[in-house]
């Protein structure tokens, strides 16, 4: 069984069963269950998540990009400074950046207030934290291979002969 | 005006074809989960329909030359060479609406009253009726299960007569999804050069073979390229069945009278698609992989599901069907169709519907989503637990 090939499925579809998965991939069911464990207790299987259009349900949620400059303190480097801000609950990515600014952190919050309190509070007091730079989402077209508020795809083919 | 009385009578006597039967009923029905068409479930690519969209910003909206845009018939020849390794020259290219017109013009072109074409069965169910309006004679060629629906060359030695002028090679097949490969075609090539036989080798899906060995033309035996007439076309491989492209490759003495049939029936196929064809071509190899790779994972979840369930399934190796043996049911074709239709509403075509070699099975696309093919399963299972 290819294993690649089934990390690949599933992280496009994690619901389907491992009946199918071994179908799909020439394999038994207990295969897939056997390999996904293992994937699962080695950390290549991180999580299964949901991607929701929060803007179809009346929860508000504001996501801000946050580009950050860093000065890199003597025997820490850039990776210190990352965990110190991904440990906050509120912020959902963060990355190491080449080009004008160091770190690019995505967060989530309730408010524009919210965020923004975030930012001044826990964000730009951190020592190594040299400047920060806002940048709100006003609207989600797309979202991890997602397009959101997409027409519904319906079936348009018809038969020819 | 009396119309009616004045039918051509082939054309009169051309049967509704029984893929369209059931599709009829199901249109009338609601909740119907179809494993029916056969046509890509995917759009086609954006980098190629923004290619199309290009060429009609910048005016393009005139006719071509009859057999193509040049760029496209260099592109073509081209993209064999590298795919398929066979070697045409940009001459040798004739693009036409879809690979239903190649298969037309390839027909219209030789066949003159009385001649044989030789038609292996199941198949496509265009050629039988092409030939008749050429006024040439369908000879079916039965292709059976036990040898995985290849063409056998016994039988058809049989088949053979001194009429016989054509025979359609119609892998990778519709319906059955069987192949050809090098192996098997040998000995069929060299019975057509003993014979002087014209080939067509409608390889439309030649893009969809599945496992590690590509897809092998006829032309490419010896003795047979100065003989084949090769059918394509960008609907299968590129998800492209809308725009209408297709084409032939042959040498220039049978491209040059199936130009003229085709300059003044259809004169070209459209511009916008050319050029959409030209990006496809040049830049969709990803595309192809992508597609056939998604194919691969349905087809194997298919055949698993069908033969769990006790619907034998020979592996199809090519195109995006299976045909399971529903003949343990005690059904016919039709028969199983009609009443897995009512009872479940699952539209699957019957398999005679392409052919009387094809009774005792039925024809499930995999051309759909896998959340589409697990409900149908669900639903087929529940269908066979009731008889």
């Amino acid at each position: 069984m290819d294993y690649d090939k089934l990390l690949w499925i599933i992280e496009q579809d994690s619901r389907l069963s491992a009946a199918q998965l071994a179908g799909m991939l020439g394999g038994t069911k207990e295969e897939v269950e056997t390999k996904i464990k293992e994937f699962e207790e080695n950390k290549t299987i991180l999580g299964y998540k949901t991607i929701v259009d929060w803007d179809k349900t009346d929860r508000e949620i504001v996501t801000a990009l946050i580009e950050v400059k860093v000065v890199p303190q003597r025997g820490e480097g850039f990776d210190r400074v990352a965990a110190r801000i991904y440990q906050f609950p509120e912020v959902d990515s963060v990355y190491l950046m080449s080009g004008g600014f160091d770190l690019m952190v995505l967060i989530e919050g309730k408010t524009m207030k919210e965020v923004a309190l975030f930012v001044a509070q826990k964000l730009a007091v951190l020592d190594s934290v040299s400047a920060t730079s806002t940048h709100f989402v006003l609207k989600k077209y797309k979202d991890k291979g997602v397009v959101f508020d997409e027409e519904k795809m319906e079936d348009k083919r018809t038969p020819m002969v | 005006m009396d119309f009616t009385s004045r039918i051509n009578p082939v054309v009169a006597g051309m049967k509704p074809s029984g893929i369209r039967r059931f599709f009829d009923i199901a249109f009338t029905m609601e909740n119907v989960v179809s494993l029916g068409i056969g046509e890509p479930d995917f759009v086609t690519p954006w980098h190629i329909r923004d290619a199309g969209i290009y060429s009609l910003e910048k005016g393009n909206t005139m006719y071509t030359p009859n057999p193509g845009l040049p760029e496209l018939r260099k592109a073509i020849a081209r993209y064999q060479q590298r795919r398929f390794d066979l070697h045409y020259d940009p001459e040798e290219v004739l693009v036409t609406v879809g690979g239903s017109e190649a298969i037309d013009l390839a027909i219209r072109a030789f066949v003159t009253p009385g001649d044989e074409v030789i038609i292996p069965e199941p198949c496509f169910v265009c050629y039988g009726p092409i030939v008749r309006l050429a006024g040439g004679v369908p000879v079916a060629l039965p292709t059976m299960s036990e040898d995985s629906f290849r063409i056998n060359p016994t039988r058809l030695k049989a088949a053979i007569t001194e009429k016989t002028k054509i025979l359609i090679v119609p892998f990778p097949n519709n319906p059955t999804g069987a192949v050809m490969r090098k192996e098997h075609l040998e000995e069929v090539a060299k019975i057509c050069v003993a014979h002087d036989l014209i080939v067509v080798s409608d390889e439309i899906y030649g893009e969809l073979t599945f496992g590690n060995q590509r897809h092998v033309s006829i032309s490419s035996l010896p003795g047979m390229r100065e003989r084949t007439i090769i059918v394509s076309g960008l609907s299968k491989s590129h998800a492209m069945t809308g725009w209408r492209i297709g084409y032939a490759l042959a040498p220039k003495e049978a491209i040059a009278p199936m130009n003229k049939v085709h300059q003044y029936a259809i004169m070209c196929a459209p511009i916008m698609s050319q050029y959409a064809a030209i990006e496809a071509i040049e830049n969709g190899d990803d595309d192809i992989a992508m597609m056939a790779e998604e194919y691969d994972r349905r087809r194997m979840m298919i055949t698993d599901e069908l033969n769990r369930m006790g619907l034998p399934c020979f592996e199809p190796e090519g195109a995006f069907y299976v045909f399971p043996d529903i003949r343990s049911t005690g059904l016919s074709s039709e028969k199983f169709c009609e009443s897995l239709l009512y009872a479940e509403r699952v539209a699957v075509v019957p398999g005679d519907a392409f052919g009387a070699s094809g009774e005792g099975f039925v024809r499930c696309s995999y051309a759909y989503s896998v959340q589409n093919i697990t409900i149908a399963m669900e639903r087929i299972k529940r269908f066979l637990d009731t008889l």
